[in-house]
């Protein structure tokens, strides 16, 4: 008799402290609810647009077009400051690069182009190996690789000796490597490798090894200051080859990105603006140029919902 | 030992019973809409996360700011980086209560009228807002709807002159949630 009233009362006390316990938790003052499901799963979170356009001024950034996204970009300069008044500073002259850029996969990226510059057509693949990003996967930077072709379509210059379709062509390789620091900040380098295999003379080197670094600031949510240089070691450099300067502006304006700026190079293409530089700052031998970006979504990616 | 085996069960049974007043989902949908002469864009989030207690009506959503997903890649970047400011303000969240959960009938079929009240936060600017929405009792789950204007503005979102033809100036926004069981 004794042992079944214990029993009862540790029932009493088993229920009374089951229910206490869930009316605690159904008060939740303060706390959020959603704590019941448990820890939230991390997620990778990735940087985004580092730079607003897959260009910084004649380079390539760490963005990459996006999967199916066509990209149709028109870069245009002018003549150099120094050519004065009659020119009216440059502007009476006009090199232009037409491009479409295609993004194959959000990692994988091609383009081509035609230049005016020795008429020149180019084409690349662009791969971003690595992905900066927080949260569940740590990585500090983006690392894209970049394998550019030219082919110049002038005529001979010596149409009487023997003349081989492989002088025409050119190849450029980078490595860009570059952080988002924070949301104003972004850095990159570019150790590139320049390929050309015709050249002037024979003293001249067929690789030329280069760095670039350039980077962007933005100073508002919508325009960007960005910059860029390359260093070529003299040695290597043709003569009187100068190193490539130049800087500018971002705008975007929703489905555009407008970059304006200043630039000593003449190329718009890794071949010429690494290798084949000859304005001078200090003498005013600057061009004034800009890059319009227009994008176009033609594929709709498949891991999308379906209602979209 | 056996009636004490006999009283754990109980003591289980018990809880079970208490956690079957709270329903969740972690793949709740919200979808937002903004439609103008120039352009319609859409976006859709399918990782709302969301606790029901139909006990006191108390209900919470939270979601990732980076998990709607649009069309356009660029329109997707520009609502993060330039509306949003996702890296800054992670999450859009909401904090309250179905005021009428009483009127719920949780045996009946069919779609049945509630008002839910509390605080939206979005991009870290929380307003007091009362909505509409409907519940509806489906085997055993419960499944919850409203749809409901939003003004960016208010929420500290500027849009800039440039594209203001292209966005609305209220949003519509649609939350669906297949809120299931909840057991501890």
């Amino acid at each position: 008799m004794k042992q079944k009233s214990w029993l009862i009362v540790g029932w009493i006390t088993i229920l009374l402290s089951g229910a206490s316990i869930t009316s605690v938790s159904g008060q939740e003052d303060g706390d959020s609810m959603l704590d019941l499901l448990g820890e939230e799963e991390p997620v990778t979170n990735y940087a985004t647009a580092a730079f607003k356009s897959t260009r910084i001024i004649n380079s390539h950034s760490l963005e990459n077009t996006g999967h199916g996204v066509l990209d149709v970009r028109i870069s245009h300069r002018f003549g150099m400051l120094n050519t004065g008044y009659y020119e009216i500073f440059g502007l009476d002259q006009a090199m232009i690069r037409l491009g479409l850029d295609y993004g194959l996969t959000d990692w994988l990226m091609v383009g081509v182009g035609r230049s005016t510059y020795e008429k020149t057509y180019d084409g690349f693949v662009k791969a971003k190996i690595l992905r900066q990003s927080s949260g569940a996967k740590t990585m500090p930077v983006t690392l894209a690789v970049l394998s550019t072709m030219s082919i110049n379509t002038l005529k001979w210059a010596n149409p009487e000796r023997e003349n081989f379709a492989s002088s025409r062509y050119a190849y450029a390789f980078q490595a860009i490597v570059g952080r988002k620091f924070t949301e104003g900040l972004t850095l990159q380098l570019m150790p590139s490798m320049v390929h050309r295999n015709l050249v002037p003379t024979a003293d001249d080197a067929h690789d030329i090894f280069a760095l670039g670094v350039g980077g962007r600031v933005k100073i508002s949510k919508r325009v960007a200051v960005n910059f860029e240089y390359y260093y070529g070691h003299p040695d290597q450099m043709p003569e009187g080859s100068t190193n490539s300067v130049s800087i500018g502006f971002d705008i975007e304006t929703g489905g555009h990105v407008f970059q304006l700026h200043f630039t000593n190079s003449t190329h718009i293409i890794e071949k010429g603006f690494i290798t084949e530089n000859t304005g001078k700052w200090e003498d005013g031998g600057i061009h004034f140029g800009f890059n319009i970006s227009r994008v176009f979504t033609i594929h709709q990616p498949k891991d999308k919902p379906d209602e979209l | 030992m056996k009636k004490l085996i006999i009283a754990i069960t109980l003591l289980g049974f018990t809880v079970a019973t208490y956690a079957q007043d709270k329903y969740f989902t972690r793949s709740g949908q919200a979808t937002f809409f903004s439609s103008t002469p120039v352009e319609d864009i859409k976006a859709i989030n399918e990782g709302a996360v969301c606790v029901l207690d139909v006990n006191n009506g108390n209900v919470e959503v939270s979601m990732l700011n980076k998990s709607f997903q649009f069309k356009k890649a660029l329109m997707q970047e520009h609502f993060n980086e330039n509306y949003m400011e996702s890296n800054t303000y992670p999450k859009s969240k909401f904090k309250g209560q179905v005021v009428d959960i009483d009127k719920v009938d949780l045996d009946k079929d069919g779609a049945q009228n509630v008002t839910v009240k509390g605080d939206l936060t979005i991009h870290g600017e929380t307003h007091t807002v009362e909505v509409p929405g409907t519940i509806e009792v489906n085997d055993g789950n419960l499944m919850a709807h409203t749809v409901f204007m939003v003004t960016p503005e208010d929420y500290g979102i500027e849009i800039p002159g440039m594209v203001r033809e292209n966005i609305a100036e209220e949003i519509e926004v649609t939350i669906d949630l297949n809120l299931e069981p909840l057991k501890q």
